[in-house]
């Protein structure tokens, strides 16, 4: 246990010192978030993004309708919104397990120090 | 209109000053001034953003382009609303890491150059006066409409009082003000459109659409006019991205405590707007049916308009309508008090502090003061358009300028000063002066009308090209202490480093 603590205290410096495997290790948190966010933006992209170029695509979509709601007032005017939120939800968790597993490789700061 | 009206907008103008002259007793240094010591908690905080970021543009101008427009104006709200997702992919808790608590500061951090800070202050100005004056004009298009007192009355009335109780109050009175107008405005649309709906299914639930108006019901793009599809995704871009370069939705990311709670405040954030924008669409729509003229005339007043003309003058019509109004109201106070804050914030510290560490609250009493008289000659001056038009004009500066900058500030080690500056000047510039054009009524035909109308989809491509590529050519310039910065800005919060 005090080897494995030493170690965290170890790999503490190297990120604050901004050695090579400090350094290695916050790049690979960054590109992890990074990829994390990128993934979910194009998840929009397709979901809202390309309703516009499926209306003229596809007029027999626009022009749909469900329960009595044309399908774009039905999509733009309501289901767009629990749909963000779900996205956001996701990458909030998604981005804090990322940097619990981050904190955990590194260790919390150790109260004697 | 409702007798009720007027009492209510002077009882809602009434309890803003109030709260906002009790808050001043908290504010006592400059940094109580501009982020309230930070001690705001993350519900109230989340409340005060939605507050102050649904403007006359989300209350009034939303339904008013549905009602003149049709389903393609439906891609406002969701825009307004997708933006703090973005916001939360891209920037929310680095953003908040980096200590920075308005846009020129975050060049300062990330890139330690002041004349790019100089840069972000004049762009931050630019689009703060940009937003402010359709939200005062929206104040008199509402006082107009209520008492018949000219518009320019109401964009002065609204105009004071903000412009006094943010010199008076700051941001403290502020984050308690914008929480209670977030609840305030959507109380105002939300009771008021289940009695229109009701008295709707009444009446036998007339057509929408009465036959020739049939193409309202579809999408624009439908028809595959490539300009309709090119504003359509301009638009977007605009909105989408443009939220986080509003000055006034960034400073309150300080407000949070930590990284984590700057995500867990913006996704509340992000449920809130979503929330209140279930509701103007309705109006519009239901203003098709019972105020169909309006759609040529005047749009915007479909919402102030509307619960008098369905539910006549009896008590129901009079109270709704009041709160209806109230609730407008509401916007254009939390609205400009953000953005006099915000540019109140950048002119202090930045313009007459002249660089010294910070100013002081003279200083920002003098600010609010500047920022807030040039709006209201601006708004008295410039030829009136839809408020939602001009305020999407804004964000698609915003979306030119510092979208680019956050973004690649926060994930992109290789941004230096040179780099940042001549994207911002490029794209930013670019979609500055189409603006302009487009604000001053000039009789642009055709493709240039188009892409002068609705920049984004050029002009957010062009400010991240010439950033990058300006970036690459400048590498000798990248500041050395940018691994530290990046380390700041991604290390967890629990590790305190």
């Amino acid at each position: 246990m005090a080897e494995v603590a030493r170690r965290r205290r170890a790999t503490r410096q190297e990120l604050t010192e901004q050695t090579k495997v400090g350094d290695a290790l916050i790049r690979g948190l960054i590109r992890a978030q990074l990829a994390l966010a990128l993934r979910l933006a194009i998840v929009v992209l397709i979901g809202l993004g390309s309703l516009p170029l499926l209306f003229v695509l596809a007029p027999g979509v626009a022009s749909a309708r469900i329960g009595g709601i044309p399908l774009p007032w039905l999509l733009l005017g309501v289901v767009a919104y629990p749909f963000l939120f779900g996205i956001g939800w996701v990458h909030t968790r998604m981005s804090e397990r990322n940097e619990r597993e981050f904190a955990n490789l590194v260790g919390r700061p150790d109260r004697h120090e | 209109m409702s007798n009720l009206a007027l009492p209510a907008i002077v009882l809602v103008t009434l309890v803003t000053v109030t709260i906002g002259v009790y808050g001043v007793r908290f504010a006592r240094t400059t940094s109580d001034f501009l982020v309230a010591s930070r001690v705001v908690s993350p519900t109230w905080n989340a409340a005060a953003i939605g507050g102050e970021y649904l403007s006359a543009a989300s209350f009034l101008g939303v339904a008013g382009l549905v009602l003149a427009n049709g389903v393609d104006m439906l891609w406002y709200p969701v825009g307004f609303a997708a933006g703090y997702l973005a916001l939360l992919l891209f920037v929310a808790a680095p953003l908040r890491r980096s200590g920075a608590f308005t846009l020129p500061d975050f060049c300062e951090v990330r890139l330690g150059s002041r004349w790019l800070r100089r840069l972000a202050t004049g762009f931050v100005v630019f689009i703060g006066w940009l937003y402010l004056v359709p939200q005062l004009q929206g104040a008199g298009l509402t006082l107009e409409t209520i008492t018949g007192a000219p518009s320019w009355v109401g964009a002065v009335v609204v105009g004071t009082v903000v412009t006094g109780n943010v010199a008076l109050g700051g941001m403290r009175s502020i984050t308690f003000v914008q929480a209670f107008q977030y609840w305030l405005k959507l109380t105002a649309l939300a009771f008021p459109v289940v009695f229109l709906l009701m008295a709707w299914q009444g009446d036998g639930r007339p057509a929408i659409t009465d036959g020739v108006g049939e193409e309202w019901l579809l999408p624009h793009t439908g028809g595959g006019a490539p300009e309709a599809l090119f504003e359509t995704y301009s638009l977007i871009l605009a909105t989408f991205l443009g939220t986080m370069g509003l000055p006034h939705v960034l400073v309150r990311f300080y407000t949070n405590p930590d990284g984590a709670a700057a995500r867990r405040t913006t996704l509340v954030v992000l449920g809130l707007v979503g929330l209140f924008y279930l509701f103007p669409p309705l109006y519009g729509v239901l203003g098709r049916v019972y105020t169909p003229e309006l759609a040529e005339n005047d749009p915007d007043a479909v919402v102030l308009v509307l619960p008098g003309v369905v539910l006549g003058m009896g008590v129901l019509g009079q109270v709704l309508g009041a709160l209806v109004a109230a609730g407008a109201f509401a916007a254009f106070l939390s609205t400009s008090s953000g953005l006099l804050t915000s540019v109140a914030g950048v002119l202090s510290t930045d313009v007459l502090a002249r660089g010294s560490s910070s100013g002081t609250a003279r200083d920002f009493r003098i600010a609010s003061l500047i920022a807030g008289v040039v709006p209201m000659v601006l708004a008295l001056q410039v030829a009136e358009l839809e408020v939602s038009r001009v305020v999407g004009l804004a964000f698609a500066v915003a979306a030119s300028s510092f979208c680019p900058l956050l973004v690649l500030g926060i994930w992109w080690r290789g941004l230096t000063d040179v780099g940042a500056a001549a994207g911002i000047i490029a794209g930013g510039g670019a979609a500055a002066l189409a603006v302009l054009l487009t604000v001053l009524g000039l009789p642009l035909e055709g493709w240039v009308g188009v892409i002068t109308g609705h920049p984004a989809a050029w002009t957010v491509p062009l400010a991240f090209g010439v950033m990058v590529v300006v970036s690459l050519a400048t590498r000798h310039r990248l500041p050395p202490t940018v691994g530290k910065t990046m380390l700041r800005l991604h290390a967890p919060d629990s590790l305190h480093l």
